[in-house]
């Protein structure tokens, strides 16, 4: 028996909101989710009119639910954004194919520009070359480390003003947990913020538009407007820890509805007791990136591949990032420790 | 993406024509059901109607290949797959107590980055 929508009362509801339980028509979700991404835009105050902004497009729901609302809203309500799509192609063959192929569809669809920045142009490596030097184990810490860096370096090169991501509620949720669980203080403070303010040369600041958007009705949307996105996954290494994180919190939200929301909400009103020793927020001295050491995670990644010392980066080899600063030679037995590579 | 395309199967006085699409990452669903995305089934009759409970388990033993988990937990399916029922939330149908159709057109999209 159909249930009728809790708004017009004229239509078939197709889905009842996570949110707040109301039974929606298409028509009554649509314009519902449209209007709370802007009203999450106008009271963060995201934008400012004549600034560039750069959307990371993967070709996946979020990007381009992002993509697509992003366009809508800048006309709807004049904004006066530039808009731009930024996708980043790793370099791994057969992965990328098609989730590019969408994006560039995408292009044409919403009619943004696009621009895609290769690993290649941005630090000289493609990730098959990467996994034919450092073996598939260990991989990952590159997939992680240069793929956080990949939109700044492309956004800089791009010169956009901003960058926004396609995060939602349950992302954001899901890396409370992750830094509780790791015990990463640094991380939780910072991570519930809708946008980061530029710190430092080699960072643009980013704003997550979806933060208070449920992946449920980001799927949904995505679907009922038969918008063209991609399935993607790391085909190297899924993120296992990560995975179990989502896991864990789809079983909470199952019990308890209001989980993602009340998450999110810890984590944005923790405070962290004068005393915690935080790391000091420094800039790499070669790229300009945030970094607590001298060199920042991917200059040394970089640094050990081309060395032909692909396990620099991995482990903890923070004493050795002076000497390499000052390119000395590194000892015979350093050396040693840095080349064996498990497969 | 395709959504469901109703009215395109006769009816069976036999059972129930139905047809399933899943919406899986490449890897949950070539492990899942050997990548077919599209799925078009016939129920047995039986005496009383078929429902959603019913159903989840008629596909685990039927179509599902591979590590089942990945779809199924404890009688319903893993929390973060969504469920439309002639392409609406299921959550409006009731769900597991949903009584099938001839002609029905169930989707499964898993929201979870392994699945
Ligand atoms: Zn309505
Ligand atoms: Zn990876
Ligand atoms: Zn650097």
């Amino acid at each position: 028996m159909p249930v009728q929508c809790s708004s017009c009362r004229e239509k078939r509801a197709v889905l009842k909101r996570p949110k707040t339980g109301h039974s929606l028509c298409k028509e009554c979700f649509f314009w519902a989710f449209e209007e709370e991404v802007h009203q999450t835009i106008k009271a963060a105050e995201l934008f400012k009119p004549g600034e560039s902004v750069g959307i990371a497009a993967s070709g996946g729901k979020d990007s381009t639910v992002l993509a697509h609302v992003m366009k809508l809203l800048n006309e709807r309500y004049n904004y006066g954004l530039d808009l731009m799509l930024i996708s980043v192609d790793e370099g791994i063959t057969g992965y990328r194919d098609d989730s590019l192929e969408t994006v560039k569809r995408n292009q044409q669809q919403y009619e943004l520009p696009l621009k895609i920045v290769s690993y290649e142009e941005l630090y000289g490596w493609t990730m098959d070359a990467i996994v034919k030097q450092v073996g598939l184990k260990n991989n990952c810490t590159f997939c992680g480390v240069f793929r956080r860096q990949a939109l700044d370096r492309g956004a800089i090169m791009l010169k956009v003003d901003k960058i926004c991501t396609g995060h939602n509620a349950d992302d954001v949720a899901e890396t409370v947990l992750m830094n509780v669980l790791r015990g990463d203080i640094a991380r939780l403070r910072r991570c519930t913020a809708i946008s980061t303010t530029s710190e430092g040369d080699g960072v643009v600041p980013r704003c997550k538009p979806l933060k208070y958007a449920y992946e449920k009705e980001i799927v949904l949307y995505a679907y009922f407007k038969k918008l063209d996105y991609f399935s993607t996954e790391c085909i190297y290494s899924p993120n296992a820890y990560r995975g179990h994180a989502r896991t864990f919190l789809k079983d909470l939200e199952s019990i308890r509805s209001s989980s993602i929301i009340d998450i999110i909400h810890s984590g944005e009103n923790l405070s962290v007791r004068d005393g915690v020793k935080m790391p000091v927020q420094g800039t790499c001295s070669r790229c300009g990136y945030i970094s607590s050491q001298a060199l920042c995670k991917s200059c040394v990644l970089l640094e050990g591949l081309n060395r032909g010392l692909p396990k620099l980066g991995i482990g903890k080899h923070h004493r050795l990032h002076d000497k390499l600063l000052s390119q000395q030679p590194l000892t015979e037995k350093e050396e040693r420790k840095l080349k064996s590579v498990d497969f | 993406m395709h959504t469901c395309n109703l009215g395109k199967y006769q009816f069976s006085i036999f059972g129930y024509r139905l047809i399933f699409l899943f919406f899986f990452n490449s890897r949950a669903s070539e492990l899942l059901f050997d990548g077919v995305k599209e799925h078009q089934v016939t129920l047995p009759g039986q005496s009383d109607p078929w429902d959603m409970k019913q159903l989840l388990v008629w596909i685990q033993r039927n179509l599902l290949k591979e590590r089942p988990e990945l779809f199924v937990q404890g009688e319903s399916v893993r929390p973060g797959i969504l469920v439309l029922i002639n392409d609406a939330d299921w959550e409006l149908m009731g769900e597991l107590d949903y009584q099938l159709q001839d002609q029905d057109c169930i989707v499964f999209i898993s929201t979870l980055h392994g699945g």
